[in-house]
């Protein structure tokens, strides 16, 4: 039989020091998937340039690549990608009622992962590009 | 026993298109992450490589697929999210019009964006 809990409303996030990892995993889920779809508004438009012309287009992509900053939001928008996949694929399992008791385990593990991959990809990201 | 806590109708289409695109998006973003920063980098994009990989029809669907995916994905989780701030009434309706305006567009956008970079 299925057990439901009842920890109070997560919109009140006045609350935070009492929420639990399912809890900050909703919120991080929330967090990630705005900044997605934000960035995703983003991209659109950027690669719109290629409507202007190929030369637009490529002196567009490689004139941002070639910021410093641009490259460490790619690392961010990475480890948010990451941890809303990993999460994700967890919320997938639960939706099926695979592995419930261990939900705050597969959250770590998201987080674990994220940075793993996050801290590995840095080198790819920040090649070829100084401050 | 506390109540259901979900914003999404249990058993509802939105929700279960939620999951599939969820499913796919899963695959695909990671797929298009690593193919454009891990095998190809970023900083080396060109209009004649995107083109090369544009001009693949099969490619050119996937892409299309993604993005409609990953826009009602997005969307549908924007306006849930919304919907368990409280969002109700004739301001959910207004959002609702507004983000299905907003998505069309995008789509719209990103198709023409990519007609044009396949060259056809």
């Amino acid at each position: 039989m299925s057990q439901s809990y009842n920890r109070g409303l997560i919109e009140d996030f006045g609350r935070w020091k009492e929420f639990s990892a399912g809890m900050w995993a909703w919120i991080f889920h929330k967090f990630t998937g705005w900044m997605l779809i934000g960035y995703l508004f983003t991209h659109i438009a950027v690669l719109s340039s290629a409507l202007t012309g190929p030369e637009a287009y490529t002196n567009t992509i490689q004139g941002l690549e070639s910021l410093f900053i641009i490259r460490v939001l790619e690392v961010g928008l990475l480890a948010v990608a990451v941890f809303h996949i990993l999460n994700g694929l967890r919320l997938l399992m639960v939706d099926l009622g695979v592995g419930l008791e261990a939900q705050d385990k597969s959250f770590y593990a998201s987080l674990i992962l994220t940075g793993i991959i996050a801290v590995a990809s840095v080198p790819t990201f920040m090649d070829g590009v100084t401050i | 026993m506390a109540e259901r806590y979900s914003s999404f109708a249990p058993g509802g289409t939105a929700w279960l298109l939620q999951r599939i695109t969820a499913a796919f998006l899963v695959v695909v973003l990671a797929f298009h992450f690593f193919l454009l920063h891990f095998v190809n980098h970023a900083a080396d994009v060109t209009f004649a490589g995107t083109q090369a990989r544009m001009e693949n029809v099969g490619y050119f669907l996937t892409m299309v697929l993604f993005l409609i995916a990953g826009t009602f994905h997005g969307v549908n989780g924007v306006y849930n999210a919304l919907i368990n701030q409280g969002l109700e009434g004739t301001q959910k309706k207004v959002v609702l019009a507004v983000l299905v305006i907003a998505s069309v567009g995008l789509i719209a956008q990103g198709i023409w964006v990519a007609i044009e970079m396949a060259g056809w």
